[in-house]
């Protein structure tokens, strides 16, 4: 009998994988961009469902409010483009089936339960913040007062999680901090306009023709 | 065929599916942006990983900050990326990649 927590998981699985398909597939990269906002909010489900409640929220705001939206300007700002199907030919995506395929068939065999797997099957108790959110949730809604007492030892991760980033992991962070400006004044640089014109865009090849959005 | 409640291998599994979609859109792609999603799938799938190993297995949240950082890695690559395929478009007019074949003028 699947609990809460499996359907939930299968629910944001199936998301994840359709829109991840879609991102795949799709001849048009506009559904593309925007199908991978599925994928990015389905995998803050998963966080959720994994009791990473700061990452999810994470997840959403920088992957969502920054990257896609980062994408998605990619996309309006360079479409004026060539009008053909800008996937490879089928030749050429034939090998990648091939090799897609024999490394998801690798990982499978790799990963199925019973083969290799020592680690708990059950979630690791032996810290506070790590609890159960659905349990939670149900408890709180339907369950009895015992049941709620139970699921309310958590605080959340945020608060150790800033704990964590201030003594144990105070050296990555702070690199990071400096790669994260870095790369933001290097992009500035990058894509700022060329006051030089014979730096500008000059057709080599043909006049791009005007057309549908195509991926 | 009974019912196995979820565990650590059906997060593993899905994160794999992730990775094996990335890697096709990046082999497949010649719109550079396209290439750019895929990356970000592959960048999520291991982020599932970790956060899967951090509740199922006996690390602290070790594993989440990871996550993090590479989510905030993710974020640098990003914008980056996007500077150059907008200075590529600039240049070339097109974005396709097979095109990007010159290092200069």
């Amino acid at each position: 009998m699947p609990s809460l927590f499996d359907i939930f998981f299968y629910l944001f699985a199936a998301a994840i994988v359709a829109s991840a398909a879609v991102v795949c597939f799709s001849r048009n990269i506009v559904h593309a961009a925007f199908s991978l906002l599925f994928t990015f909010f389905g995998v803050a489900g998963i966080y959720v469902l994994l009791s990473a409640d700061f990452l999810a929220v994470g997840q959403i705001l920088i992957y969502v409010g920054g990257i896609l939206v980062l994408l998605v300007f990619g996309v309006m700002l360079t479409n004026r483009v060539t009008n053909i199907d800008l996937r490879s030919a089928l030749g050429a995506r034939i090998p990648a089936l091939i090799i897609c395929g024999a490394l998801l068939a690798l990982l499978i065999s790799i990963l199925l339960p019973g083969h290799w797997i020592s680690f708990r099957e059950v979630p690791w108790k032996g810290s506070p913040w790590n609890h159960d959110a659905v349990a939670q949730v149900t408890a709180a809604t339907q369950g009895t007062a015992r049941e709620l007492l139970d699921h309310q030892g958590s605080k959340g991760t945020a608060l150790e999680i800033g704990k964590l980033l201030m003594t144990d992991y105070l050296l990555p962070f702070e690199l990071l901090s400096i790669v994260l400006m870095v790369a933001l004044i290097g992009a500035a640089m990058i894509a700022r306009q060329d006051s030089n014109p014979s730096m500008r865009y000059k057709p080599r090849y043909k006049e791009p023709v005007q057309g549908e959005i195509s991926s | 065929m009974t019912f196995t409640p979820v565990g650590l291998p059906h997060f593993l599994i899905l994160s794999a599916l992730l990775l094996v979609l990335g890697i096709f859109t990046m082999l497949t792609r010649r719109n550079a942006i396209a290439i750019l999603m895929g990356i970000e799938l592959i960048l999520n799938a291991a982020n599932i990983n970790f956060v899967a190993f951090t509740r199922y297995g006996a690390i602290n949240l070790g594993g989440q900050i990871v996550a993090l950082f590479v989510i905030v890695m993710a974020a640098c690559e990003a914008a980056v990326a996007l500077a150059i395929v907008l200075n590529l478009y600039k240049r070339q007019g097109s974005i396709n990649v097979r095109e990007a074949n010159t290092l200069r003028d």
